[in-house]
């Protein structure tokens, strides 16, 4: 082996050839993705400044259908929701698997089964996810059943069927999923911080609390960013766990710009105005998209 | 004290080991109670579908959904996977899974191969672009691609949901398979070249297999994220036929309106296969999982 560590020069000689095979290689997927999605990406915007019912030629509106957004009373509650969903739904998971990461993060008796539990719904569909809760939710599910037994039986409710509720009923779920999922990720993070940090701050008498804001905190930055990421790019796709829940309703209330997209595109066959919502999403998660590029840019090199 | 497993670390001051060990006894406990108390209440929805899987129609419909099980019958399962056509939408979705997972990550090990082992030029952008793919939305692309299947003439059916499956899910596949092969040494590429190997060779007998943990990992996820699929299923799909298990579940719910046995049964069907893939993979499936985490 020895023998064979050529000198720095010529391995980088022997990298610069490139065999044309390989150019193979690089073509087919990056031609298959350019054409299942870059094109259609482009098709969609263009799709944005269009109306079209999918069968007659789209006629070209300009702005008309962003225009329409402005006084579309179903856009509004949908983008409103997006939003919370972004705030409750990212917040909540990122606090929580932070805690719950922190929680399990030191090997002692039984946090494998912990971990596992907690981590076990990441593995399911959201659709199966949302018929389990479903069956809890109903009028005569577990949650009224319990309200009921401690006495607040005023409390009951059928969750999914009232405005008021339906939103954070389906919300429940999703967190119920994401939770774990966050937490895998900071665990990773956590056993990537060097421990003689910790005992350098034991010695100097630390309390938990300063370790946590001095070391542990500084320390997951990139976690952070990567989780904040993750989260907000995942609450913009987020639609089969309202989909299978409710549809988006009932009347609209628990609709997000992403079932509501669906819906427009493909039971109203507004396909102009739809693909405009998707250029709405697209624009939200723009910001997202580039700062995550930026970084693995960067890491890349 | 003799049972905790002291850390490596610890520094040797031991002042009152009596109330010490006390305290740390109830620390322990308290672990126990937070973590066990939140297992519990996590693995619970878990147990209420199945109890509700394995009880009987009438059970359910005198008792309620909320009521202790009274019954035990495992007709349901039957009943989800025969006239609910729960075993025909798990062909379909086998159908359409395997050949996703193994040609998105054939596709993308040869692009991270070219990308990572060698001076292709813009090399770097061209990774970064195919990654900025998989990061859009997907609702930006629903619309389009249902045309250009449609275009195509492969609408409605598996083949079309494959190639975008595959397509959609390349770039990111790239991006951590050519991550994880610049991390090759070298050495063993040149040998290969003193011994006569060509490019397709080296890929294929050395870096390829070099490449394994990380291919399970993204093997394991892909399947999982493949399988649990609703959205491009119900893009590019519309006969009951050909639906995979994801949207036949949705179907499920809405002929067996009330038999919430059946519905219950249909969706313990449905994590089957993901769980398996977790239970033989989970070391894997987790560090896949955290990729991109500890960068």
């Amino acid at each position: 082996m020895a023998v064979l560590n050529a000198p720095a020069v010529r391995r980088r000689r022997a990298m610069r050839r490139v065999p044309p095979v390989l150019l193979l290689f690089v073509l087919v997927p990056v031609v298959v993705e350019g054409f299942w999605v870059f094109w259609p990406a482009l098709q969609g915007f263009y799709l944005s400044l269009t109306n079209w019912d999918g069968v007659s030629a789209p006629s070209f509106v300009g702005l008309g259908n962003y225009a329409e957004m402005l006084s579309d009373d179903i856009f509004g509650t949908a983008a409103l929701n997006t939003v919370i969903w972004i705030v409750l739904f990212g917040g909540i998971s990122a606090a929580g698997g932070l805690g719950l990461a922190l929680l399990l993060n030191r090997e002692r008796r039984g946090v494998g089964f912990y971990r596992a539990a907690l981590f076990t719904p990441v593995v399911f569909s959201l659709v199966a996810t949302s018929l389990i809760w479903q069956v809890i939710y109903q009028p005569d599910g577990v949650v009224n059943k319990l309200l009921a037994a401690v006495g607040l039986g005023s409390w009951q409710h059928s969750w999914l069927a009232d405005p008021q509720t339906a939103l954070y009923a389906v919300l429940i779920p999703a967190l119920w999923r994401q939770l774990g999922y966050v937490m895998v990720l900071y665990l990773a993070g956590l056993k990537g911080i060097d421990p003689a940090l910790y005992e350098a701050a034991k010695l100097d008498g630390a309390t938990s609390v300063q370790q946590f804001r001095h070391i542990t905190w500084p320390q997951l930055r990139s976690v952070n960013s990567v989780v904040l990421s993750v989260i907000i790019i995942d609450s913009l796709r987020s639609f089969d766990v309202v989909w299978s829940m409710t549809k988006g309703g009932p009347y609209h209330s628990s609709e997000l710009l992403s079932t509501y997209m669906y819906a427009t595109a493909f039971q109203s066959l507004r396909l102009g105005y739809a693909s405009a919502l998707a250029v709405v999403i697209f624009v939200l998660a723009f910001g997202v998209i580039v700062t995550y590029l930026v970084r693995a840019f960067r890491e890349d090199q | 004290m003799t049972t905790t497993k002291p850390a490596a670390t610890v520094p040797v001051v031991r002042p009152a080991p009596a109330r010490r060990s006390r305290r740390r006894q109830a620390r322990t406990f308290g672990f126990h109670l937070t973590a066990g108390g939140l297992a519990v209440l996590w693995l619970l929805p878990i147990a209420l579908v199945l109890t509700t899987s394995v009880r009987s129609f009438s059970d359910i419909a005198s008792n309620g959904l909320g009521a202790l099980p009274g019954s035990f019958d495992l007709g349901s399962f039957g009943e989800a996977w025969g006239v609910g056509g729960g075993g025909h939408a798990m062909l379909n979705s086998l159908v359409v899974t395997i050949p996703t997972v193994l040609l998105s990550l054939l596709l993308a090990a040869a692009a991270a191969f070219a990308l990572s082992r060698y001076r292709i030029p813009f090399r770097r952008t061209i990774i970064l672009v195919m990654l900025s793919g998989n990061l859009l939305p997907p609702q930006i692309l629903l619309v389009p691609v249902a045309k250009l299947s449609e275009l195509l003439g492969i609408y409605d059916t598996l083949t079309a949901l494959v190639i975008v499956q595959v397509g959609f899910g390349l770039g990111f596949y790239t991006f951590v398979l050519q991550g994880f092969m610049r991390s090759i040494p070298d050495e063993l590429q040149q040998a290969a070249v003193i011994d006569g190997a060509g490019p397709v060779q080296i890929f294929w007998r050395i870096i390829l297999p070099m490449t394994r943990p990380a291919l399970a990992a993204l093997g394991a996820l892909a399947f999982t994220w493949t399988f649990n699929d609703l959205l491009w299923s119900i893009t590019v799909l519309r006969t009951e036929t050909v639906m995979p298990v994801t949207p036949a579940l949705l179907g499920l719910q809405g002929q067996y309106v009330s038999n919430w046995n059946v519905i219950a049964a249909g969706s313990v069907i449905a994590a089957v296969p993901t769980v398996l893939v977790f239970l033989r993979f989970q070391k894997h499936f987790i560090s896949g999982l955290a990729i991109g985490a500890i960068k």
